[in-house]
């Protein structure tokens, strides 16, 4: 039975990935591919269950690698959205300074 | 202690859909990253508390240097490179989910027919990212710079795919009962999974390159939801294909601004030998600064088409200013920016909010396109393709049938750029070649800087 519910979590997931963005300007498609970069990035925890349950030198290699991969993925995809997105708060500010924000 | 962990990531998910809704609209995108990065953390800190958890120094080793040395790059990046570090970052976390697979194997804890395939297809598809993604960074980043095509290269496609598609239903149907694969059968699949990736990625270049790094998101995604499904997380399932979805609506959404099924970015890459066309007419007319700096100051309006070679010079400042200057002596400039300009979709804007160019200037094609015949300047700033006519005339040209901006329909038009050569793809640009087309050489920061100090001399 638990299997089939997972099915069900994947199909209800599928529809709401599609559903979720079904509108969004092209000014904002770089920074929304980043930022899902940045989510799937959770394979992170994945990641520390496989070394969390590893045993052998091999399976902890592995599972040190892939918690190194899965960090990174996560660090760096929240870093990199977060400049990006940090582009579009100055519409407030950028008032002020109009006339001579010059170099 | 199972309770809170379940809670936990209940939650987290709830976040991570929230944050990815808002972040599809700009005015709610900053809240979007921060509750999505909140789950992040919570997810984190809450599965160091799951029962029977070994390892935990190597895991806190782990995290700290491989989060450690990815936040510091990603914050002492420049801007212009932000789409080879989100390719490098996507590659990352399908690398970490074939591995998690792996893990699994070499535990013995692939379990069912269901679970099997799950693993074999989720790190597939993650190793195709991880090796896509590397070439992806690769290219963007100008360390390998030719198009790198096999002869027969969509049979050697299909063939790899085959033989690890293959290999992989053999792993399954040999772990049933057994929970694991022979060791050496697994390997041989990696590889081919790997070298499948590279070669699927290597022949493409040019303006698809964001519709693939798109796609290899998508596909991350993908491997992720599936390993989550082999560990039992919903979490992982659930944030794992959300972003699968997505990614994938995201990459038809930016192909379809390109003019460009995904099918044909795949299999048919552009490249400049397959342009089998004539020769192009006419010659390039180079122009001095002072003539560029006349033309416009004495035109009333002026459209600015900025690309990539503006973003690598990084003179969006400088461009700003000029418009300025134009604009105190009652000349009209506008900025159009083409769907890809820049490499990615949206880059451009981003690079042109941070030098303080208002949101009103700022263009898309379909917008703007209609306004080029009543304009007397179109600038054209480090673009190439993108303002190619060719892509509406010539049906043998790699880039025919993608949308352009019609630069070579305004009365005038200047192009900087740093030489001769051909654009990004390789192909040669007839709007370099038209009657009313004048060549201002030099980076984009130096011509700039010289049309400003002419602007500033004319008064």
């Amino acid at each position: 039975m638990t299997d089939v519910l997972y099915l069900y979590i994947f199909m209800l997931a599928a529809f709401t990935g599609y559903e979720v963005i079904s509108r969004v300007p092209v000014i904002l498609h770089t920074p929304l591919m980043s930022g899902s970069n940045f989510i799937h990035g959770v394979v992170l925890v994945g990641a520390m269950y496989a070394l969390g349950h590893a045993t052998t030198p091999l399976q902890i290699a592995l599972g040190f690698l892939a918690v190194l991969l899965g960090a990174a993925n996560a660090a760096g995809g929240y870093v990199v959205t977060e400049r990006m997105l940090a582009m579009f708060a100055p519409k407030t500010k950028k008032k002020l300074p109009a006339g001579e924000q010059g170099a | 202690m199972q309770w809170i962990v379940d809670g936990v990531y209940l939650a987290v998910a709830v976040l991570f859909i929230v944050g990815l809704k808002a972040m599809s609209s700009p005015a709610k995108a900053r809240r979007g990253i921060t509750w999505a990065g909140v789950g992040m953390v919570l997810a984190t800190l809450v599965t160091f508390l799951v029962p029977d958890m070994q390892n935990m120094a190597l895991i806190v080793v782990a995290i700290v240097l491989g989060g450690g040395v990815a936040w510091w790059a990603g914050r002492v990046v420049k801007m212009t490179d932000m789409p080879q570090m989100v390719a490098i970052y996507n590659g990352m976390g399908g690398g970490a989910a074939a591995l998690i697979a792996a893990v699994e194997f070499a535990r013995g804890e692939v379990h069912g027919p269901v679970v099997a395939t799950l693993a074999v297809l989720g790190s597939l598809i993650g190793s195709v990212a991880f090796s896509g993604s590397v070439i992806a960074f690769l290219k963007l980043q100008g360390i390998m710079n030719k198009a790198f095509r096999l002869p027969a290269q969509n049979l050697v496609n299909i063939a790899l795919g085959v033989a690890a598609i293959g290999l992989g239903a053999w792993i399954v149907t040999s772990s049933v009962g057994a929970g694991t694969a022979n060791a050496w059968l697994l390997v041989l699949f990696f590889v081919l999974a790997l070298v499948l990736g590279a070669v699927l990625t290597s022949p493409i270049g040019g303006a698809d390159m964001p519709v693939v790094i798109s796609l290899l998101n998508a596909f991350t995604g993908l491997a992720v939801g599936f390993e989550g499904y082999v560990l039992g997380n919903p979490t992982l399932i659930i944030a794992g294909i959300v972003v699968g979805a997505s990614g994938t609506l995201l990459t038809q959404l930016m192909a379809k601004a390109m003019n460009r099924p995904i099918l044909n970015v795949l299999f048919t890459p552009i490249t400049g030998e397959a342009q089998a066309g004539g020769a192009i007419e006419g010659r390039m007319k180079e122009m001095s600064a002072t003539d560029a700096a006349a033309l416009m100051r004495y035109s009333e309006k002026v459209i600015v088409i900025p690309g990539y070679g503006m973003a690598v010079a990084g003179a969006q400042h400088k461009v700003w200013e000029m418009a300025k200057l134009l604009e105190d002596e009652g000349v009209e400039v506008k900025f159009a920016i083409h769907p890809v300009a820049g490499r990615m979709p949206g880059h451009m804007n981003v690079l042109l909010a941070e030098a303080g160019v208002p949101y009103e200037k700022i263009f898309d094609l379909d917008e703007i396109n209609a306004e080029f015949p009543q304009t007397d300047v179109a600038l054209v700033i480090g673009a190439n393709d993108v303002v190619n006519p060719v892509a509406r005339t010539d049906k043998s040209s790699p880039i025919y049938g993608m949308p352009i901006l019609d630069a070579d329909k305004a009365r005038n038009c200047i192009v900087i750029k740093r030489g001769r050569g051909a654009g990004y793809s390789g192909i040669e640009n007839a709007l370099f070649y038209a009657d009313n087309t004048s060549m201002l050489y030099g980076s984009a920061q130096q011509a700039v800087a010289d049309v400003i100090a002419q602007l500033k001399e004319l008064g």
